[in-house]
């Protein structure tokens, strides 16, 4: 089957059944994508099919069969950052970083749909992704400082 | 290792007041530097002046060997270096290095000295000093203990220190130009005429030399990096998918391999059948390890997949199978046959509680995982004549002995490459799972076998945070607390771990009553005993170890009997508190939390104190009551390390360290059934998510005379500032966590 990872066209050869978290970090190298609880209860593996947040580890390689998948490694890049990293990195949220990867994705995501998110908003949107090193107040803080900064442009 | 060196590290001394045997291993030993292990395979013209500082013509690198498990001591550990090498952040690599004696953690002796944090007499000091010195000779690397900071506070800028002028020796030969003329700055010797010369310029005439010693180091009012804001130096890396954690590592020809350990901990494998397994794809082998099976693949979820597919048999588990019997265990305990300790005896506490008590309360704090989000993984590839391993630890050198006695290769033969941990909290202490793998990769030998576990198998092998039971008495008068006596029973984390690491921890267990005994406060009669409990399920050292536990019974136990006397919670701490800069912490989180202004109806605020680590903490948290379950409104942190080396990074640790005490006190435990962990993923113990946290204000005093870590000290003090405002807002008082067994949250 074929899936389109960062917009590069790949082909692979898996079981249907296999998810495609494992797909983008084993086959496909993207290692940004972390493994975390399997269970859709961390949001460590949130990535974009198709512009739309999902858990990674809850979708299978037969519903993305020529989707197109963006992962932290395809929203931007150390040179060339998203306003959510840019905004990640202002506020220096990571402590441990396992999560952030998934926080980021979920974030990117949530702004596309509410560019102007109360504190309220961003509970009710983040709440899924879990945190052990509980840099909770700082995505809080970097959510608001990135929804301006998209606003903007 | 030298043989003094290794009759110390049998009977590890910390935890115990064995210390005085130190002396006799003498003032020479103790002086002499270890060796430096960058010069084992330094390339010609490049220039190492001491174990934390390699130059060569093309870069420079910092080696950090601490492990970094998000505490961000990666980067703290550079910029020691960085402030004296005049070095700017982004002009050099890091490196964890490898394990060596060289970079052994002095900082231990602080935690380890059986003396409060706040008592600095000659005796206290004096067996510090002896164990720092027994510290060295037993050469052991770790991080833990809140530790890196202060061991590393003082050697790592005179390391940057001695490489500056050794590099401004080179260039005074090299140009002809006295030394005293010349000046660095962000890499580079500043000649007398105004040219700069990098270092890497210098790089091979250094290698020539004898490094300086001894070279005075900067005042604080020259800090161009300490104390002010820095940018992590992992902080792109984590922020764009980029850096590489353990599970990330990828080496050619690279296996998966995926494990089922008897869910019992310790408990033996009868038997298995796995008939069904080595035809599934991928599969490559299937292996017997110590009390389990694991499945070797060509990815990662065919192994985990393969492996929940073998039929396993498992033995009994070596502890009572049902939770209930390990707190009946518990409640037998408080008797004088088991008394480890008694760790404080001020006054006569018999003698007041004679007359009666105004407390006779019960305290628990469950089990509860440490759950790292990045689970378990080691990668390893043994061959005839080595061992590596890739893998993210916190006890660097011992892990190194673990792996070699699995296969029975020697020690020097395993090299060990640490990774940035996705998270800890003390379960990478642990070596199961390193020499799990080693065990796989022994059987697969030249195929480099990555071994992650499940999520489920990492919670079933977590080995939590011991479980402890507190009784506490008390007397009050005249509007003031009159006694305070708590009895702790919990069974020993350290001999748990030691009976693993093979660490033998002689004398009481300091963790059975930290949080408890180690306060500050002149209460006049002030009683804590400890009880060592039989050991239950193996159990770890969980950030802050015993001082969550301890400080919850204490704090707990000091505000019901400062409500029973009908004094304010606040005032009368701050009254009790003799030690100046911990009654500044109390003072300043009073300041900052508006302590004794009018609250709504239905609000309350609680305070609690807890020293742990060194470190004086004081936290409050004011909660509200919304349809009948609580909410967190705000909670304010006043701390004091001394020194605050980088304030963002500590004010996120401060944060962290709230969110971690709160959130397990609101919703976590381990409880066993049938010898297993009941709990298998984080729906079942889940911790704090976003919605329930409120802002938390920070401030960082610095008028403690040492400088203390701050990774654990403001974990103890969270669940009893939680559980004293659910009281003021409610009435109700909480007891045993988690405390979402009894009153509902938002």
């Amino acid at each position: 089957m074929k899936l389109t990872a960062n917009g590069t066209e790949k082909e692979i050869d898996v079981e249907p059944d296999m998810p495609l978290l494992w797909v983008l970090r084993d086959e496909l190298g993207l290692t940004g994508t972390k493994y975390g609880c399997g269970i859709a209860q961390c949001g460590a593996c949130t990535v974009l099919v198709d512009g739309q947040a999902v858990r990674s580890c809850q979708v299978v390689a037969a519903d993305v069969d020529g989707a197109e998948i963006t992962t932290i490694e395809g929203l931007g890049t150390p040179s060339a950052l998203h306003a959510v990293q840019a905004a990640w990195i202002e506020h220096q949220v990571a402590q441990c970083g396992y999560c952030q990867s998934g926080q980021i994705m979920a974030a990117a995501a949530f702004l596309d749909i509410t560019p102007n998110p109360t504190d309220q908003d961003i509970d009710l949107a983040m709440s899924a992704n879990l945190c052990r090193c509980g840099t909770y107040p700082r995505i809080r803080a970097a959510i608001h400082t990135a929804a301006a900064k998209l606003r903007e442009a | 290792m030298s043989r003094i060196g290794k009759i110390a590290r049998r009977t590890f001394l910390i935890g115990s007041a064995a210390v005085v045997g130190g002396v006799a291993f003498g003032v020479y030993a103790v002086r002499t530097p270890h060796s430096n292990p960058l010069k084992e395979d330094l390339a010609k013209g490049a220039a190492t002046f001491n174990p934390w500082v390699l130059i060569d013509a093309e870069k420079i690198t910092l080696i950090t060997p601490h492990a970094d498990i998000g505490q961000g001591v990666v980067s703290s550990q550079a910029a020691l270096i960085a402030e004296e090498l005049d070095l700017e952040l982004d002009q050099f690599e890091v490196s964890f290095g490898k394990p060596s004696s060289a970079y052994y953690n002095g900082a231990f002796a602080e935690e380890g000295a059986p003396f409060m944090a706040t008592d600095q007499s000659i005796s206290a000091e004096a067996v510090r000093s002896v164990l720092g010195g027994v510290l060295k000779l037993v050469a052991m690397q770790g991080t833990g203990g809140s530790t890196t900071i202060p061991d590393t506070f003082v050697k790592l800028r005179a390391a940057g220190a001695s490489a500056r002028e050794t590099l401004k020796l080179a260039a005074a030969q090299k140009f002809d130009v006295p030394i005293g003329q010349l000046k660095t700055k962000a890499g580079k010797v500043i000649l007398p005429d105004g040219r700069e010369i990098a270092y890497t310029e210098l790089a091979e005439i250094a290698s020539a030399l004898d490094p300086v010693q001894n070279v005075p180091l900067r005042d604080p009012s020259q800090w161009r990096l300490i104390g002010k804001n820095m940018q992590r130096i992992d902080v792109v890396g984590k922020s764009t998918g980029t850096l590489n954690f353990g599970i990330d590592v990828n080496i050619p020809g690279m296996l998966h391999a995926a494990i089922c350990v008897n869910p019992r901990q310790g408990g033996k494998m009868v038997s298995f059948d796995a008939k069904d397994v080595s035809n599934m794809r991928g599969v490559k082998k299937i292996v017997e390890v110590t009390n389990g099976v694991a499945v070797i693949a060509d990815n990662s979820w065919r192994a985990m997949r393969a492996v929940e597919a073998v039929d396993c048999v498992w033995g009994p588990a070596p502890y009572p199978a049902e939770q209930i019997d390990h707190w009946e265990t518990l409640t037998r305990s408080f008797n004088a046959d088991v008394l480890d300790a008694t760790w404080r005896d001020d006054g006569d506490a018999a003698a007041a509680l004679a007359k009666g008590t105004v407390i006779n309360t019960e305290y628990r704090s469950p089990y509860v995982a440490h759950a790292p989000l990045e689970p378990l993984n080691a990668t390893v590839l043994v061959t005839d004549d080595q061992i590596e391993v890739w893998t993210g630890h916190q006890f660097q050198t011992m892990l190194t002995d673990q792996v070699a006695a699995v296969t029975g290769h020697r020690s020097d033969q395993v090299v060990f490459y640490n990774q940035y941990s996705g998270g800890s909290f003390g379960h990478r202490l642990e070596f199961d799972f390193v020499k799990q793998a080693v065990e796989i990769a022994n059987q697969m030998r030249g195929i480099p076998i990555k071994l992650t576990y499940s999520r489920e198998e990492d919670f079933a092998h977590d080995f939590p945070r011991h479980i402890a039971m507190g009784r506490a008495k008390g007397t009050v008068s005249n509007g003031q607390v009159n006694t305070i006596d708590l009895e702790i029973a919990a069974p020993s984390v350290l001999a748990s771990q030691g009976s693993r690491s093979g660490l033998a921890f002689p004398g009481p267990d300091m963790q059975l009553a930290n949080g408890a005994w180690n306060n500050p406060y002149a209460i006049p009669n002030y009683r804590v005993r400890a009880y060592r409990a039989p050991e239950l399920a193996p159990s770890s050292s969980w950030r802050s170890v015993g001082a969550p536990a301890g400080g919850f019974f204490f704090d707990t136990a000091l505000d019901e009997l400062i409500h029973a006397a009908g004094a304010d919670p606040l005032m009368e701490r701050i009254r009790l508190t003799r030690h100046k800069v911990s009654r500044q912490v109390l003072e300043a989180v009073g300041d900052m939390s508006n302590w004794g202004a009018p609250l709504a109806k239905g609000s309350g605020k609680g305070v609690a104190f807890v020293e742990s680590f060194g470190v004086p903490a004081a936290e409050v948290v004011q909660v509200s009551v919304v349809d009948g379950a609580i909410r967190l409104d705000h909670v304010w942190v006043a701390c004091d390390v001394g020194t605050v080396v980088d304030p963002v990074n500590f004010e996120n640790l401060v944060q962290g360290g709230v969110v971690f005490g709160l959130g397990h006190a609101i919703n976590c435990e381990i409880t066993y059934a049938d010898g297993m962990a009941e709990q298998s993923n984080y729906h079942a113990h889940e911790g704090m998510r976003l919605y329930q946290c409120p802002p938390i204000e920070v401030r960082g005093l610095e008028n403690g005379n040492k400088i203390r870590g701050i990774g654990e000290p403001t974990v103890p003090p969270a669940a009893p500032a939680l559980g004293n405002a659910i009281f003021a807002a409610t009435g109700k008082r909480l007891r045993e966590m988690p405390f979402n067994k009894f009153i509902d949250f938002v």
